[in-house]
């Protein structure tokens, strides 16, 4: 178990480091939490995962035109220069750091009120009449529409101007 | 008056030794001479002092509403204000009026709170540093005793509890309001430190804020230990991801049809929202769709998104089998060292200093606890530096009881605009050009 020493009163800042520094610490037994104490030292192990083309390009830490112009197109935002091209591969790499963690056996979670029930309100209606405020917002109206262009027609190369060219 | 307490000030509206329109109309006035801290985006001067009107009838006829009458507010410039322009700092809402409040404004005035304004922050709170906002950095007063620096972000301060029947995602226990008594007596509480959280990164200075803080647990009679969040390294990592991915998804609202800008194509409703997008978005914003875009694509949401969603649980889990080994409140630091100056600040991007900066405190969001960051003392430089202290989820009120004892103890120096203003009316003539340099 940990030196309790560490703590005692008033010990200098360097008794702290030699406590924490080092890897092969103790730690606190609490529980059984799955996988708590492998995944306590980073996994040289990388769990087996479905090869893409978008992370095998990241072999090499770039992102396809290909991947750019369907991500553009996904998210209707453009990237508008080569630094926001490197930005999204640092974004990746960065997030490449899950790999290194076990999570075999483990359910994701996709909230932490996972135990509960989201609340509902009885169905009357309770609010409403509201148009005019809610048109007041908008730049383009007719009668009680909000007016939008012609859908269908999809985004183009020429809608884009894209000012940078990218190399692969 | 405006450097006392909001006890002290809610007990001297009581007592009728200030009125809330002279309260309302100093603040007024503090805000306007110092303006060149760029922290307001919106002043809402017709609307304060009618409210500021509105409480001191209520007080005249003694029926104030509570401790807040008459207090004057400010709210951060995401929070959506019902006729008072709410822009995000971005310029994808510039111009944008609500026509309602969002819930917690709606509490605040219903309690008689007097709203200022609007403060800046960066675009869509998508930062660290608040740098990055439309509307410039905001400057940190702390700074005016010394040099420039650039003001961290100060973490939302406890959760507020409670249901908002206007969203299904809040817990529906009746949260009732408390309050907090004075503890007096730490003996029975368990202080856990997680090791973890001692990076090299962290700076001496802090770390021995931080130790001294232990100290002070241990010496009043807490039993105080050492505990272990092993997955608290990947914590930011998994932030990112499960983030960018919720940006990808929330950001899609705003296409220029409903609210909002709108950019002048016409040609098709894709070309349309591209455009407005573009011109509504800055990069960090643009950056974080993008990114999220990716980690959501079909070959990607397994190894990316997913995977995101299972390391949260093992963060989650961290937490939980700290907290049932007996710990009552974890003690870490906030931030890895005082505010930076803006200049150093900037040299990395966002993304870079978000990760760098959130370290501490973007954990208990993967975990979903309650938080609470305390200033403790002013480092070598003049700047504050606070500890963060973790409770256990729903336990809010032994929580803020901890840390209302630990602010007690450290008595940390209240920030004297006035004084400083009255020293340094010089270099405020200097910063007001340097302002202008920087916006540019």
């Amino acid at each position: 178990m940990w030196a309790r020493a560490v703590w005692l009163g008033r010990r200098s800042w360097m008794g702290w480091r030699r406590g924490f520094t080092s890897k092969g610490d103790p730690q606190v037994k609490t529980g059984a939490g799955r996988a708590g104490g492998e995944a306590a030292q980073e996994t040289e192990r990388v769990p087996p995962m479905t090869p893409s083309p978008a992370s095998s390009a990241q072999g090499s830490g770039r992102v396809t035109a290909e991947v750019i112009e369907h991500l553009e197109r996904l998210a209707l935002v453009d990237f508008g220069s080569q630094e926001a091209v490197a930005r999204l591969e640092k974004a990746i790499a960065f997030a490449d750091r899950l790999r290194a963690v076990d999570t075999d056996g483990v359910e994701p979670m996709e909230s932490v009120l996972e135990d509960r029930c989201l609340y509902l309100r009885s169905d009357n209606v309770v609010e409403g009449n509201c148009v005019e405020e809610l048109l007041q917002n908008a730049h383009r109206v007719v009668e009680e529409y909000f007016v939008a262009p012609p859908g269908n027609i999809s985004l183009s190369k020429q809608d884009e101007q894209k000012p940078f060219s990218h190399t692969d | 008056m405006l450097g006392r307490t909001l006890r002290e000030v809610s007990a001297a509206l009581k007592q009728g030794q200030i009125t809330p329109i002279e309260l309302c109309q100093k603040c007024l006035s503090l805000i306007k001479k110092t303006k060149f801290l760029n922290a307001y985006i919106t002043v809402s001067e017709e609307v304060a002092l009618k409210q500021a009107e509105e409480s001191e009838k209520r007080y005249k006829k003694g029926h104030s509403l509570g401790d807040l009458d008459g207090i004057p507010i400010a709210v951060k410039d995401n929070f959506s204000t019902s006729g008072i322009e709410t822009t995000c700092a971005s310029n994808m809402l510039k111009g944008y009026v609500p026509p309602y409040n969002a819930t917690v404004v709606q509490r605040l005035l219903d309690q008689g709170a007097v709203l200022m304004g609007k403060t800046n922050l960066d675009e869509f709170a998508m930062g660290s540093g608040s740098t990055d906002g439309a509307f410039g950095p905001v400057k940190n007063p702390w700074s005016y005793s010394k040099q420039y620096r650039e003001k961290r972000k100060q973490k939302p301060h406890g959760m507020l509890a409670g249901h908002d029947p206007k969203d299904s995602t809040t817990i529906q226990d009746p949260g009732k309001p408390f309050m907090l008594s004075s503890l007096t007596d730490v003996s029975k509480l368990c202080i856990g430190i997680p090791k973890e959280y001692l990076v090299p990164e962290l700076s001496s200075e802090v770390r021995s804020f931080w130790s001294k803080a232990a100290n002070l647990f241990e010496s009043e009679g807490a039993k105080v230990i050492e505990v272990s969040l092993p997955h608290t390294s990947h914590s930011i990592v998994c932030y990112h991801v499960l983030c960018t991915s919720e940006v990808a998804s929330n950001m899609a609202r705003f296409d220029g049809l409903e609210y909002g800008h709108r950019c002048d194509i016409d040609v098709s409703t894709e070309a349309m929202y591209a455009a407005t997008r573009r011109e509504g978005f800055n990069d960090v914003v643009r950056g974080r769709i993008l990114a999220g875009n990716f980690f959501l694509l079909k070959e990607n949401y397994a190894n990316y998104f997913a995977k995101a969603q299972k390391v949260r649980r093992l963060i989650a889990n961290d937490f939980v089998n700290v907290f049932n080994s007996g710990v009552d409140v974890l003690l870490t630091p906030t931030t890895l060292s005082e505010a930076v100056p803006y200049p150093e600040f900037i040299k990395e991007d966002n993304r870079t200093r978000s990760a760098q900066d959130d370290i501490f405190t973007q954990a208990v969001n993967m975990a979903g606890l309650p938080a609470v960051s305390v200033p403790v003392a002013l480092s070598n430089q003049g700047l504050p530096v606070g500890l963060q202290f973790i409770g256990r989820a729903f336990c809010d009120q032994q929580l803020l009881t901890v840390a209302k004892w630990f602010e007690k103890q450290v008595q940390f120096p209240v920030i004297q605009l006035q004084e400083l203003m009255d020293d340094c009316s010089s270099v405020f003539e200097i910063e007001k050009l340097a302002s202008v340099s920087l916006q540019q």
